[in-house]
């Protein structure tokens, strides 16, 4: 891939766009096929999936046969590169009197952390974009459902997701033929659909990002950009050469056949053939420069090669550089009031959200002794359950809801997969203990469910006054507060999952609610902190991504999320990406920026 | 909001640059409640931040055990994981060089294995010295299960015997763990991913389907 490595960048851009994850690869992506010229700049390395990905490398060719170290918390081959919940060199701290550490996932490497997700793409619904309205909580968004649906439709035949519509009321259908066929579920999803049935709990299939089968490259081009020929031609050679799921492999290795959605192998590609968009990496934005007029001109960065201080200009930037880096850069640029940039409401590093996490697993006798089958599939999870209580709220004693994700079965071992012996074959060794693991292997399965919380005012950002990173960029601490309602939806969780490992026929032993919630952060879903909105006073950019305070400064990442929904925010930044940028370049062109 | 000044600033880079060395010296820095520390930067590639896939990958510490401690391991682990009609035995896929570098692994869990491993593999000689007046691995594999036999479940262990157990539970998992991640052992596992699958993926055999009775969720 043609990326910048000698340092050199031209004068003047027209955007900058700092960061190369979701909403910094799609920005990038529609700007330049647009003919915009745009300086993408990324604090990490260069990363090539296609050369770099350990596709099919087994555990005795890593150290410590690639188990989870602190350093390496999802096993060896886990994508993320020069990240994970330290970055070396660059700290961050929790608040004294926080009710629990929060724990901030990053990576250090282009495409962010798109290389490293679960693929898993939900569209929000229509309840998800006017929470208050319906439940008088938390704040509504400044658009609704139906200004996202053709985005949402747009984005998933750019990048590909298998799924199916179910007609579940706030799971919105996607339009006919969008999505590709969802691939047939492994034997414990048809078990737990089983037992889902009995109890109400629909398992249907799983939208992910990943190809199911080719991409219509011939159509989908004219579709998606109708008067854009260049963009059509380059879209068409880019869909033709990625593959489909080979039904090997975990998707969290990244995917070198490019199958599934990576920035790095859906958006940067036909970016960079544009010819419009220059790339440095290794280089950490510090902030946002202004004029006298409180106009955005540039952003200083600190070249992390040679530790040089070196200045970028464009006419708009576009910060795009993870939920919470976005706001320390706000933070850590000047302002006339000293409050951080685009700050005059006061919310940004507010309403920090994560989404509420908790899991149980349990052997399922009918999954042992079954004849091998390949459980590699797609590298994730084949069906899910939408939350489907969504209108028995009142019952609950809860706000929000949760969708509940599933694994297990004949995946590939690993060193800590035979745990269960423990429990299966206490004082066993020898052959016999070979039968067992032979016997017991692939009968495990587990669920877990992903949540929506609460924005409230204990969870949230802010400059620490005391640390700075190795690059002597003052480091952001967090305070974090669980409400009553995360609590209980943990709980209900824990109850659901044991009813449905029951229904399998496992024995369960859910966990209260406050023993069972993962750790603020942990789910990897943060977004908040630099919140859109109907009026100034009350948000930080408005329903475009754009701030109020500065005119050509724009946030595209998951910071502009007023509310965290159960379905995990990476298509939802993706499509509010493509959606700001088409208005930014109308902007452009009425000559408002 | 933003209480960073210039100078609070130049203090902090102050006290970071004289921690570089180690990162032992940075907690007087950090502030209170710190989820923890940030891991000390490492001047080149380090394996664990950012393994090179294209090089052939080095375990990154000095491996501690002795020859004569990975003698009884490896008495041990064969016992534990013999050779059989379909899958070779605990030392032919690698678990003692698997065993000498999770204990050597420069973790605060590894450091606790290391621990348990290393004093168990005293335990085990001698204990196999008082019975037999040998070492665990010149033992005939007799000998060795009576020992076994004495350690392999700690629930039921008796009271002399609890260091042995503790340690044969520990060993019995890296062994496993170990053994089972080599890809040689997958196919009598019934392992059989990893392989790259043409078209549609194939979903459940039917066999199962209807031995499972699946047949109206499919």
């Amino acid at each position: 891939m043609p990326v910048l490595t000698e340092r050199k960048t031209q004068p003047q851009y027209d955007v900058i766009v700092v960061g190369s994850g979701a909403g910094g690869g799609m920005a990038a992506m529609i700007l330049a096929l647009n003919g915009v010229k745009v300086l993408m700049i990324e604090a990490g390395r260069n990363y090539e999936p296609v050369k770099e990905t350990p596709m099919f490398n087994t555990p005795e060719m890593a150290p410590l046969r690639g188990a989870a170290t602190p350093d390496r918390y999802f096993g060896f081959y886990d994508a993320t590169v020069n990240g994970g919940w330290q970055v070396p060199g660059e700290p961050y701290t929790n608040k004294q009197g926080t009710e629990g550490d929060f724990w901030w996932w990053r990576a250090r490497m282009l495409g962010g952390r798109t290389n490293h997700w679960g693929r898993i793409s939900l569209r929000f619904g229509e309840f998800d974009f006017k929470p208050k309205s319906r439940d008088g909580l938390g704040v509504d968004w400044p658009m609704n459902y139906a200004d996202m649906a053709p985005w949402y439709d747009r984005v998933e035949q750019l990048i590909g997701v298998y799924g199916e519509n179910d007609g579940i009321a706030n799971a919105p259908n996607s339009s006919p033929g969008v999505l590709m066929p969802p691939p047939k579920p492994r034997v414990g999803e048809l078990l737990a659909k089983k037992a889902g049935k009995k109890l109400g709990v629909p398992v249907v299939a799983a939208h992910r990002a990943v190809l199911s089968q080719p991409m219509d490259w011939k159509n989908l081009p004219k579709i998606l950009f109708p008067n854009n020929p260049k963009a059509q031609e380059i879209l068409g050679k880019d869909m033709m050469s990625r593959a489909a799921c080979f039904w090997a492999t975990n998707c969290i290795r990244g995917c070198s056949i490019r199958a599934n959605f990576q920035s790095t192998t859906v958006l940067l590609p036909p970016a960079l053939a544009t010819g419009n968009l220059d790339i440095i990496t290794d280089a950490m934005v510090r902030e946002v420069v202004l004029d006298d007029s409180g106009k955005a001109t540039g952003v200083h960065y600190i070249d992390k090669v040679t530790r040089r201080d070196a200045i970028a200009k464009a006419r708009v930037v576009i910060l795009a550089a993870s939920t919470c880096e976005t706001s320390r850069i706000l933070l850590n640029s000047k302002s006339s009031d000293k409050a951080g940039l685009a700050n005059s409401s006061g919310q940004v590093g507010r309403n920090l959200m994560d989404s509420v996490g908790t899991r149980l697993g349990a052997h399922i006798p009918a999954m042992e002794d079954l004849p091998p089958m390949n459980e590699d599939g797609a590298g994730g999870l084949h069906t899910y359950v939408p939350w489907w209580l969504v209108n028995k709220h009142a019952k609950l004693g809860f706000a929000r809801g949760y969708h509940i994700e599933m694994g297990g079965g004949r995946q590939m071992p690993e060193v800590k997969s035979f745990g269960f012996l423990d429990a299966t074959s206490p004082g066993v060794y020898g052959r016999k203990l070979k039968e067992d693991a032979r016997r017991y292997y692939g009968a495990q399965f587990g669920f877990s469910g992903r949540g929506e919380m609460l924005p409230n005012k204990d969870c949230y950002s802010e400059l620490d006054p005391n640390v700075v990173d190795q690059w002597g960029i003052p480091v952001l601490r967090f305070h974090w507060k669980w409400s009553d309602h995360e609590i209980k939806q943990a709980e209900h969780m824990q109850q659901t999952f044991a009813a449905l490992i029951e229904g399998m026929g496992g024995k369960a032993k859910p966990l209260s609610g406050a023993d069972a919630i993962q750790r603020p952060g942990e789910i990897i879903h943060e977004v908040g902190t630099a919140r859109m909105g109907e009026k100034a006073a009350e948000s930080v950019t408005n329903q475009y991504c754009q701030t109020w305070d500065v005119k050509n400064l724009f946030l595209m990442d998951g910071a502009v999320l007023p509310s965290n929904p159960d379905k995990n925010p990476t298509l939802t930044i993706l499509a509010l990406a493509w959606r700001s940028s088409e208005w930014l370049m109308e902007e452009m062109k009425r000559g408002n920026l | 909001m933003s209480e960073s000044s210039p100078i609070s600033r130049r203090h902090a880079l102050k006290g970071l640059l004289s921690g570089a060395a180690g990162a032992a010296a940075v907690p007087a820095l950090a502030a209170p409640n710190h989820t923890e520390l940030a891991p000390p930067a490492h001047p080149s590639r380090f394996v664990f931040h950012d393994p090179d896939f294209m090089q052939p990958l080095k375990f990154p510490w000095e491996k501690l055990l002795s020859a004569e401690e990975l003698a009884t391991t490896r008495a041990l682990a064969d016992l534990i994981l013999p050779k059989d009609e379909t899958s070779p035995a605990a030392s032919e896929v690698g678990v003692l060089e698997f065993i000498n570098e999770w204990v050597s692994a420069d973790y605060p869990a590894h450091q606790e294995d290391r621990e348990v491993i290393r004093g168990g593999l005293g335990w085990l000689n001698t204990e196999s010295f008082k019975r037999f007046s040998k070492r665990f691995e010149e033992l005939e594999v007799g000998q060795q299960s009576q020992i076994a036999d004495d350690i392999c479940d700690a629930a039921k262990a008796r009271p002399e015997h609890r260091t042995g157990a503790a340690f044969f539970k520990r060993f019995r998992q890296l062994c496993v763990g170990g053994y089972y991640s080599h890809s040689q052992t997958w196919k009598s596992l019934g392992y059989v991913g990893n392989i790259s699958v043409g078209g549609p993926y194939p979903g459940v055999l039917p066999e199962v389907i209807e031995k499972l009775g699946l047949q109206d969720v499919v």
